[in-house]
């Protein structure tokens, strides 16, 4: 639990000696209390508070790392329930399941199969982030083979799934550079799964069937050593778990309490892919910082790997787009320019209505920092001098032989001092987006 | 190990509302719908306070939509000429709990078809199936505020949830609710104020706060669903504060913001997967994240879509 300013001060030396800027040790404390300031600042701070403020001060979840390099993800460090408070923190890992049971051919199609699972989506690239490699087949030595596989055949992160301690220690043998997760400690494998995870340097599952047991457990865990662990709540029906995700965020966000501190992970593998998607996307949404499914369906993958990005975006920041010029369809030479603002929704709705117009176009997107046309035109983002420099930024010209540019409705109060300033022919467009089709088809003809 | 209690007590809860009048009640519907409800949020709490399960309305037009997708139109391939069948279809078929009216044909743009059509249209749809129906315009204020007091007089007594009213035009509409027994849907554009600014008015009115279901605008998943998603995670708060303008049960349009997006309709887009499966998983997983922000009804269009969603909510909601 933060601590006050006046439990801080308690801690501080009282000195006032001034050496970290502030007037006096109260001063300084409060501001410690407030975030403003680092106890480095501080140097004749005791050992003793030291450890104290640190201990107060960790995240109420803990971030958990996993997998090597570029290819590794985070999970964890969360501070809030709902995203406009602050911003969620860890976009969850998505993971495919490989079963130990496929060998040769079958398994490196199915490593395949999940490693073509990357889509570009807004600029941005997005994709399953994680193999979970099942021990179906019971046997230690499948399971470290195909372990040691989809370590080969993937850059992804690993996630070892047997409730087996010999069958973890064989594949963590052959795969413990790269970090995997291992998955999972119970109740009755604690002591020799927290073993292979504290030799190995790797992140722990801590599994049970209720919250009072996995808070039990991750102790156990910790006593051991282990200190990245991740929370799996094992259920029997979706609800049960999405009730227990929340419950424990609010455990470990609002309470702090410090057992359940960790990031979680859930497994959807029952179903269809549209059943799995679903159950998915509602596990992204409510507090699952990874979520392990069964289908490989690209179809399944792009809407809930939109749903991680989207939820996870940062709400103080209006989302934008790159400011240039966009080819809808195939456009030549006749083909119309419009130009909106660079926020990204302004954008996307254009976009999606000058597609439905069926009209190749090119969409100049002006940079007025992520605001809408009237936003942006109020406050001066938006006026004939950004819509012309963006025209020679862009060499529109030099992309159409016409010199006619279509306007946002909105904005036609403009058109006179931008005739001029471009010495284009502005054609006012509707203003509402939905109008472009009908627009497009019929006016501009 | 025992583990600290959660007790929040929240002094307010979100409004219940019951869609439909049968016989008794002075209609014609063979079952009423009942919606809001929640005492805490999503998942928050326990089961109990949960409120009523969300439903699902599918959409039916009063004209053939032109601009479909096939992947979406097929499988209304025999009844797009007849809202009446239509919406049979989408009750006995496809499971429908609501049929959303919408009336895009009388649009200026979109065939500018005139009351007496619309009227027979409802009278029509009211006569093929016993569920309750919602009566959409077609966004156009002036010609909404023509046809729709027509609409609402050809299904007076129905208990019918008619709208959408806005900050900017919500007098004709909101009277006529009152005078025919309907119940009101309150627009705002992704804004939080000024979606409690339209409450407020109507209310003004005289019209009842517990009659009213709140439409924040919908963004497709991909395309600003979070600023929807955020704006309904903070109107339950509200509610759940003891705000009773912000209490109202909210209504999403999936079925129209998903399908009108690229990755919905784009038949050439190597590696994305087959277009007849991405339409409806696109449409279903934007109904899938607004549930998770407390999304009391949801309109919709593709049948594989609403068989998703309907299977999440009963296994979220089930007693």
């Amino acid at each position: 639990m933060a601590l006050t300013g006046l439990e801080i001060f308690k801690l501080l030396p009282k000195t006032n000696c001034k050496k970290c800027g502030m007037p006096t040790c109260l001063a300084f404390a409060m501001q410690l209390a407030q975030k403003r300031a680092k106890l480095d600042d501080c140097p004749c701070v005791s050992e003793e508070a030291k450890q104290t403020l640190a201990a107060a001060a960790a995240p109420p979840m803990r971030l958990v790392k996993f997998g090597k390099g570029e290819r590794g993800v985070q999970i964890g460090q969360e501070t809030v329930m709902f995203r406009h408070e602050e911003k969620f923190y860890s976009p969850t890992v998505l993971a495919v399941t490989v079963s130990d049971k496929l060998t040769g051919e079958d398994l490196k199609k199915r490593i395949e199969s999940i490693n073509a699972l990357q889509f570009e989506r807004v600029g941005a690239k997005i994709g399953v982030n994680a193999i979970a490699v099942i021990n179906d087949s019971g046997s230690a030595d499948a399971f470290a083979a195909a372990a040691a596989q989809a370590g080969e055949s993937s850059g992804l992160a690993l996630i070892l799934v047997s409730q087996n301690p010999s069958a973890i220690a064989a594949a963590v043998g052959k795969t413990a550079e790269a970090t995997p997760l291992i998955a999972s400690a119970k109740a009755d494998t604690v002591e020799a799964m927290a073993k292979i995870a504290k030799e190995n340097n790797c992140p722990l599952v801590a599994q049970a069937e209720s919250i009072e047991a996995l808070a039990e457990l991750t102790e156990k865990i910790k006593s051991q050593g282990v200190e990245d662990i991740v929370l799996s709540l094992e259920t029997r029906s979706l609800r049960d778990q999405l009730y227990g995700l929340s419950r424990m965020r609010a455990l470990s966000l609002k309470k702090v309490f410090r057992p359940l501190g960790y990031p979680t992970l859930s497994f959807v593998t029952d179903g269809d892919s549209d059943q799995q998607a679903v159950a998915a996307a509602s596990l992204i949404c409510k507090y699952s910082g990874i979520v392990v499914v069964d289908t490989v369906e690209p179809y399944a993958f792009l809407p809930i790997l939109t749903t991680v990005m989207n939820i996870f975006t940062d709400p103080q920041k209006p989302v934008q787009v790159e400011p240039k010029v966009y080819s809808i369809g195939e456009p030549d030479k006749n083909a119309p320019v419009l130009f909106t603002t660079n926020f990204s929704l302004t954008y996307y709705t254009v976009e999606s209505d000058v597609e439905a117009s069926r009209v190749p176009s090119y969409i100049l997107v002006v940079d007025t920092e992520g605001t809408s046309v009237l936003t942006a035109y109020s406050g001066d983002k938006l006026n004939e001098k950004a819509v012309a420099d963006a025209m020679a930024k862009y060499n529109i010209e030099g992309q159409v032989s016409h010199r006619k540019l279509i306007i946002p409705g909105y904005v036609a109060v403009m058109s006179g001092k931008l005739e001029e300033a471009t010495n284009w022919e502005i054609m006012v467009g509707p203003r509402e987006s939905s109008m472009l089709p009908k627009y497009l088809q019929e006016v501009w003809k | 190990m025992s583990v600290p209690e959660i007790a929040e007590s929240f002094i307010g809860s979100v409004t219940q509302v019951t869609l439909g009048a049968t016989e008794e009640a002075g209609g014609t519907r063979s079952s009423t719908v009942t919606v809001g409800g929640s005492r805490n949020v999503v998942y928050g709490g326990s089961i109990d306070d949960t409120g009523q399960k969300p439903v699902i309305a599918m959409d039916v037009l009063d004209v053939r939509p032109d601009d479909w997708p096939d992947a979406l139109a097929q499988p209304y391939e025999d009844v797009l000429d007849s809202p009446a069948d239509w919406a049979k279809k989408c009750v006995d078929e496809f499971g429908a709990d609501l049929i959303c009216l919408k009336f895009d044909g009388i649009h200026p743009d979109k065939g500018d078809k005139d009351a007496s059509g619309a009227v027979k249209v409802t009278k029509e749809v009211l006569g093929a199936v016993g569920v309750p129906l919602i009566l959409w315009g077609c966004g156009n204020d002036e010609k909404d505020n023509q046809v729709m007091p027509k609409v609402s007089e050809a299904a007076k007594g129905e208990n019918c949830l008619i709208g959408t009213v806005a900050e900017d035009n919500y007098k004709s509409l909101t009277a006529i609710a009152l005078a025919d027994g309907h119940l009101l849907i309150t627009r705002a554009p992704l804004d939080i104020n000024i979606a409690k600014q339209v409450n407020i008015l109507v209310s003004d009115m005289g019209f009842p706060l517990e009659r009213i279901v709140t439409f924040q605008t919908t963004g497709a998943l991909g395309y600003g669903i979070e600023y929807a998603y955020s704006i309904q995670e903070r109107q339950r708060q509200a509610a759940l504060g003891g705000d009773k303008m912000m209490a109202m049960p909210v209504i999403c349009d999936v079925g129209y913001e998903s399908w009108r997006v690229k990755e919905a309709k784009l038949t050439d887009a190597p590696g994305w997967g087959a277009v007849e499966d991405r339409g409806p998983m696109w449409e279903a997983t934007t109904a899938i994240c607004l549930l998770q922000a407390g999304a009391d009804i949801i309109r919709m269009r593709h049948p594989r879509a609403v068989a998703a969603v309907k299977n999440f909510i009963n296994q979220i909601w089930a007693v």
